[in-house]
């Protein structure tokens, strides 16, 4: 029941992240970088399917990736909130994939050494395709954090609004707490420092700002959402349920 | 846990006539994404073992395993997906990296880089030949490209794009 539960949190992350990067397909500044989006984005999805394969096995109940992707409300997702928030400009989503691949290379790296032979077989391809992610994302917060004033506004800007979903990613509760003792899960709230030390690097290199600490906003993994997700899920999901089992 | 014997060579050579849709110079085994080939009580069980968490080539390459094995003869075809070991490009063999040169893909360049800073500021320098002339007088254009595996670089000697499928 736990492993289920964090295995939807992982997989939930992914997808609503990567449904987010892929609207960016035939919008993105230029060429290379749509294509490098929608590449992510596709890393993203693909990861999501296995994690949620994996959480509808080990619920028992039959549900496939598919059905927890395409017929649950938004109460029943489990993302981080910053997974969800809508795209913004070309800051706001490059700055929401730093801070999130930082986090993804920390956390994957160590997910690789989970006792559940699948889940750290999957950790271990997720984690080589995140270094591209973080990699990508590090020379784009350079190139906006220390390239004109525009560009360094907006990426300023789109820290100071992200910050506040930050703690969340680290938030540990019982659920995971057991499966961490069992050595299936990472311990996130352990990720906190060497996360804030790698971001703190980065930012500074790109003249950028770590905004203050403030007020925190959390509830994704209680399933207590923006009002962005239900907008999301809509468009996500429309074919799926205007066709149930509709196969191509 | 693994039971059943190695399958028969016809087998093997049926699943090693299946070539990777988006890089069609290269089979699954060149590939090195088949991981065992067994039969048990008369079904031919593939191990296949992905390349990318999203590359979408993954099910036609299952589908297309399972055509070849029942034209093989096969009566039953399971192709099960394994996560482990996890697929590096280190795995494809140096015949094989040719072919994909021939073919006007850059090969991956030395052994996957799983070493290094987790989170560089500077990028090590990757010089990657081209494939039409050789020079190496190359650069990137983007580390993404037209699928999950490859990236796009610029000849600045014959002034040609290229792909180059990345190590990983």
């Amino acid at each position: 029941m736990s492993l289920s539960a964090y295995l939807l949190r992982l997989g939930d992350d992914r997808l609503i992240l990567g449904h987010r990067l892929s609207e960016w397909c035939g919008h993105g500044p230029i060429l290379e970088e749509d294509i490098a989006l929608a590449n992510i984005a596709l890393d993203l999805i693909g990861q999501a399917n296995l994690l949620l394969e994996l959480a509808g096995k080990e619920e028992g109940q039959g549900r496939t990736a598919d059905a927890l992707a395409y017929f649950r409300e938004a109460v029943e997702f489990r993302n981080a909130l910053m997974m969800e928030l809508p795209r913004g400009d070309f800051a706001f989503t490059t700055t929401r994939q730093f801070l999130v691949s930082v986090f993804e290379v920390l956390h994957l790296e160590r997910l690789q050494a989970s006792k559940h032979h699948d889940l750290a077989g999957m950790a271990a391809k997720a984690f080589k395709e995140t270094r591209y992610h973080a990699r990508h994302s590090v020379d784009w917060m350079l190139k906006l954090g220390d390239g004109t004033a525009e560009s360094h506004d907006r990426a300023q800007a789109a820290l100071d609004e992200l910050w506040r979903f930050t703690a969340e990613l680290f938030e540990s509760d019982d659920i995971e707490r057991q499966i961490v003792a069992e050595g299936i899960a990472v311990d996130r709230e352990a990720l906190r420092a060497p996360w804030l030390a790698e971001i703190t690097r980065v930012l500074t290199a790109a003249t950028l700002k770590l905004p203050d600490g403030g007020f925190m906003q959390r509830g994704g993994r209680e399933g207590r959402h923006t009002e962005h997700l239900g907008h999301l899920l809509a468009e996500m999901q429309i074919v799926a349920r205007s066709y149930p089992g509709a196969e191509w | 846990m693994v039971t059943g014997v190695r399958a028969r060579t016809e087998y093997w050579d049926a699943v090693g006539s299946v070539l990777d849709p988006e890089v069609p110079v290269l089979s699954v085994i060149d590939l090195g994404i088949v991981r065992d080939i067994r039969e048990e009580d008369g079904t031919v069980v593939v191990d296949v073992t992905p390349t990318y968490s999203g590359c979408p080539a993954m099910r036609v390459i299952e589908s297309d395993i399972t055509d070849a094995l029942v034209r093989a003869g096969a009566a039953n075809v399971r192709v099960n997906t394994v996560f482990q070991p996890v697929w590096t490009t280190d795995w494809i063999s140096p015949d094989a990296r040719e072919r994909l040169r021939a073919y006007g893909i850059a090969p991956p360049s030395g052994a996957a880089a799983v070493a290094g800073e987790l989170i560089p500021l500077q990028r090590r320098v990757e010089t990657i030949a081209c494939p039409r002339c050789n020079s190496r007088n190359t650069e990137r254009r983007s580390e993404f490209g037209s699928t999950a595996c490859k990236a796009i670089y610029y000849c600045l000697s014959c002034t040609e794009p290229f792909e180059y499928l990345k190590a990983i």
